[in-house]
């Protein structure tokens, strides 16, 4: 085992980002439902949220000059890491009940867990991040964790 | 619509097919806000990153498994909870598929649970999910 990761990196599990509070508009989910091909009218006119659609609404909105020369914005959540090319990796997500429009949600994120493996291409790090979905009011939304990769 | 009562664990839901183009990758990720060159810049993708091309958007595809699941279930019921991975990359040229099978029926909870599957033209499941739906 390389062991990429320290102490000082996973001393990292557990942070907890600033609250992000957002509004939901129809004109957004209308544009995220084109983009996804959705077929099922109530995405497409905007009247409910597709089921992935908190992703979209929930991306960090970076300046420029905070992406990295891949494009890449750097999610402040997460420590400096030995790894830094980004791969796609999966969600795992409970709703609660729908995302419409006119709807101001807020999301907690945690980074909950960070940790290597060997792939068969090379090491990769992996972690994980619990976002917390409510409305203004306190009602649940969507709980997610989501795993990303790193090689 | 589906009825929890007419469902046993083998049926299958309908797929479909999906070969997103430039246009398509473009507007995604816009709608995010997701400026990763591996979506737009070819040289980058391919001489940088090492991919055969550019690279389809990771939660493009999972939105397409879920959409399998919500393309069948209608107004008959929602979704209850939904995971996938990414396992491999796909890249803007392919033609890739999607399809479910139903694993396990539960009539008490009126809940079922669905494996679902994005193929790529090599027959390989680029990105499996699980879904479970709950019926009004």
């Amino acid at each position: 085992m390389t062991a990429l990761l320290g102490a000082e990196h996973l001393a990292n599990i557990g942070r907890q980002a600033a609250l992000k509070r957002e509004v939901v508009t129809r004109r957004d989910i209308r544009k995220y439902s084109v983009a996804t091909g959705q077929t099922l009218r109530k995405y497409l006119d905007g009247d409910e949220a597709p089921p992935l659609y908190h992703v979209a609404l929930f991306w960090d909105v970076v300046e420029l000059d905070q992406l990295t020369p891949d494009g890449v914005s750097i999610d402040s959540l997460i420590p400096r890491l030995p790894l830094e090319r980004a791969m796609a990796g999966g969600l795992k997500i409970e709703y609660h009940r729908p995302i419409r429009p006119g709807d101001v949600l807020v999301a907690r994120r945690t980074l909950t867990n960070l940790y290597e493996k060997q792939g068969s291409k090379g090491p990769l790090i992996f972690y994980e991040v619990v976002m917390k979905v409510e409305t203004e009011t306190g009602e649940p939304v969507i709980t997610e964790k989501t795993t990303r990769l790193l090689r | 619509m589906p009825n929890i009562t007419s469902l046993t664990a083998g049926d299958t839901l309908p797929g479909r097919s999906y070969r997103p183009d430039n246009v398509q990758l473009f507007l995604y990720n816009a709608a995010l806000w997701n400026a990763h060159r591996i979506h737009y810049d070819h040289p980058y993708a391919t001489g940088v990153e090492g991919y055969p091309g550019l690279v389809i958007a990771g939660p493009m595809i999972g939105e397409w498994l879920a959409q399998c699941v919500v393309g069948w279930l209608g107004e008959a019921g929602r979704l209850v909870s939904f995971e996938y991975s990414n396992r491999k990359a796909a890249i803007i040229g392919e033609t890739l598929r999607s399809g479910g099978t139903i694993t396990a029926v539960h009539p008490e909870l009126r809940e079922a649970t669905i494996d679902l599957f994005i193929w790529n033209e090599s027959d390989e499941v680029i990105a499996p999910g699980t879904a479970i739906v709950r019926f009004d």
